[in-house]
């Protein structure tokens, strides 16, 4: 159990070059579960390998538990890692595999039976203990791999993507295991994926990143209710969030014809500038009557329409701007087809605002 | 209406065309195997022969219709025998043996340090590696004749391991390098976070994913080592000598008898082709990665 700290931390892999990751600072609470997630060449996976000691750290430091560990091998970091494919060794068996980081660190061979026997029970492996890893299932071979780790009893669990390679039911299944183990182990671990959500439901703290560069780092609900920037607010959310660039008008921005309104504050940090990018959540369309005045709600053709039995998601273009597409959500069983009309009215308590140049959030 | 009218004809259409596209691909398995075994046969045949002529007595090896039908005797191997390959035969175990074990012993380390963090380096490593192979065995034989004979090494069973374990080192750092390469860097990685000294590493988790291929070149040496010629009938003599030179001195002091040189020939062939069954099982087990994947 310790306290991880990213202090300014970069890796570069070619001097001049654009930074693998930039001057990273992120602070991991002890005990806490934090998310590293963003899109490929984020540098999240490469964040983690800096932690593990499988990447140099060119600058600025990281500390385990207040020791900066820059030169301290991955051996010494008392750390434990489980990687995307699970690295389990193929000549040895489950038990033998679980045991190896204990008998190279000189344990004597009862307690590492012991250990063993535990975290198997622990991770239901006790019948396939003297398998070889190729006789195993999937998720079989995702939780030796994992028991592997617990055993160690770390300071810190480093997980790389340890979800990718199960399939979708077992990977919803083996989300909860794992987030129920470390809540009860208490160990801090750095979790990386790509699959937002993943972050959004095993995260006691999620850390979005893009281009090697931090873009937001805080709780669930706080990334999902204030995104800092259009990236974050693009990238977290299920279907994601609508973002559209629009311009001014006297009282807010309009959209498709009809003014949306914006609330003082946002309009007083918004200024003189002309255009904005507007963000607006699928659920936070209002769905009207296509009867409606055409100033007070937004005309959309519909393209798709997605079924998923609560609710549905409709993909539309707007009625007078073809090039604009929305996603809104709509109730289950919705009557709407390919082609329908319909009409639409953003929740103005729920617009979330965007310089258009520079993608920061106003205020 | 429109749409039930077009239903029947999609259900018919892909039911219809699998048939004479089986047939096409029966054909020509038919002759691809035709022609594999015509290729199988050619290549097979002058071993067939030889192995037949050994059991043959000179009157039957010699004749101008090859005879298929003969009584078989074991004549030419007691001939063999009595002519003395035995020593050669022991040089030749000593040569291939302790060659190849060499070969093993520096290549394995050297192979997996090439392929363990490659840089640019490396690539000049390995070149500089093969380019020793480029140069024929011809153009060095003189340099390495005065070498051998100044420190008093010729005719001598160790000199030929030496060589052969030089002949063969590049070719098995290659080949070994290759399979090396085929180890996920994560088993590494995560060895390396276990706390596992790079040996043990080596020992305990790379070597045994590797096993077949460590095996196929190990085989590759054995087969070079048995069979080289060259090195040995230019630095050995009486005591020296190995299989192949014994064949050579085999047919310039018998006169050319077809029958005991194809038995003579036979045996020499014998340990590569015991060899080469003995490893099959392994060779064949194929790289086991699925387990890590």
């Amino acid at each position: 159990m310790a306290e991880v700290v990213f202090d300014q931390a970069s890796r570069i892999y070619t001097p001049g070059a654009k930074p693998a990751v930039d001057r990273l600072d992120l602070t991991v609470a002890d005990g806490d579960l934090v998310v590293l997630v963003g899109p490929s060449g984020s540098g999240k996976s490469t964040a983690l390998r800096m932690l593990a000691g499988l990447e140099p750290i060119d600058a600025g430091s990281v500390r385990i538990d207040g020791r900066d560990v820059v030169d301290v091998p991955s051996k010494d970091r008392d750390i434990a890692m489980v990687f995307q494919n699970y690295a389990l060794y193929p000549s040895k068996t489950v038990a033998e595999n679980m045991a190896f980081p204990l008998k190279m660190r000189g344990m004597d061979k009862d307690e590492r039976a012991q250990r063993v026997r535990q975290a198997a029970e622990m991770l239901g492996l006790t019948e396939y203990l003297d398998r070889k890893p190729k006789a195993l299932s999937g998720g079989q071979r995702q939780r030796v791999a994992m028991g592997r780790a617990i055993v160690r009893e770390p300071q810190v669990f480093l997980m790389d993507e340890p979800l990718s390679n199960l399939d979708a039911k077992m990977r919803v299944q083996t989300r909860a295991q794992i987030a129920e183990m470390q809540n009860r182990l208490e160990v801090s671990t750095v979790y990386v994926t790509h699959d937002q959500v993943e972050a959004m439901t095993m995260g006691d703290k999620v850390a979005v990143l893009a281009n090697g560069q931090l873009q937001q780092y805080a709780t669930p609900p706080e990334l999902y209710d204030r995104p800092k920037n259009a990236f974050v607010a693009g990238f977290i959310g299920s279907p994601a969030m609508n973002l559209l660039d629009l311009p001014r008008s006297s009282s807010g921005v309009t959209l498709g014809g009809v003014e949306i309104p914006l609330p003082r504050d946002v309009s007083d940090a918004a200024g003189s500038r002309d255009k904005l990018t507007i963000g607006i959540r699928p659920e936070d369309w209002v769905l009207e009557s296509t009867d409606a005045d055409s100033s007070t709600v937004v005309k959309a053709v519909v393209d798709v329409v997605e079924e998923l039995g609560s609710e549905s998601y409709l993909y539309a273009h707007l009625a007078d701007d073809t090039s604009t597409s929305v996603v809104v959500r709509g109730p289950g069983r919705v009557k709407v087809r390919f082609g329908d009309p319909i009409a639409v009215r953003p929740n103005p308590d729920a617009l979330h605002v965007f310089d258009a140049e520079t993608g920061e959030r106003l205020p | 209406m429109a749409v039930t009218t077009s239903t029947p004809p999609d259900t018919q259409e892909p039911a219809a065309p699998p048939e004479p596209r089986r047939q096409k691909r029966s054909a020509a398995n038919v002759w691809l195997g035709v022609v594999a075994w015509i290729v199988g046969i050619a290549f097979f045949f002058p071993v067939f022969w030889m192995v037949l002529t050994s059991f043959k007595q000179e009157t039957d090896a010699y004749t101008t219709t090859p005879k298929i039908i003969f009584e078989p005797t074991l004549e030419q191997y007691e001939g063999v025998f009595s002519a003395g390959v035995g020593p050669y035969l022991v040089n030749s175990v000593i040569a291939t043996v302790f060659s190849t074990l060499l070969v093993l012993l520096l290549g394995i380390p050297a192979a997996f340090a090439v392929s363990l963090r490659p840089v640019k380096k490396t690539q000049d490593v390995l070149f500089f590696f093969i380019s020793t192979k480029m140069l024929p065995v011809v153009a060095v034989i003189v340099p390495i004749y005065v070498v051998v004979n100044q420190i008093g090494m010729l005719d001598n069973i160790w000199t030929l391991v030496v060589l052969y374990t030089g002949m063969n080192l590049p070719i098995a750092v290659w080949m070994m390098r290759s399979f090396f390469l085929e180890v996920p860097g994560e088993l590494l990685e995560q060895a390396s976070i276990d706390g596992a000294p790079l040996w043990r590493t080596l020992r305990e988790i790379v070597l045994p994913i590797i096993s077949p291929g460590i095996f196929a070149t190990a085989l590759i040496c054995v087969i070079f080592a048995w069979n080289e010629f060259f090195f040995a009938v230019n630095l050995t003599a009486a005591n020296a000598g190995t299989v192949p030179v014994f064949l050579v001195g085999f047919i310039t002091s018998e006169g050319l008898y077809w029958a005991q040189l194809s038995a003579a020939a036979t045996m020499a062939a014998l340990p590569v082709v015991i060899a080469g069954w003995v490893a099959q099982n392994k060779l064949v087990q194929g790289l086991s990665f699925g387990a890590v994947k």
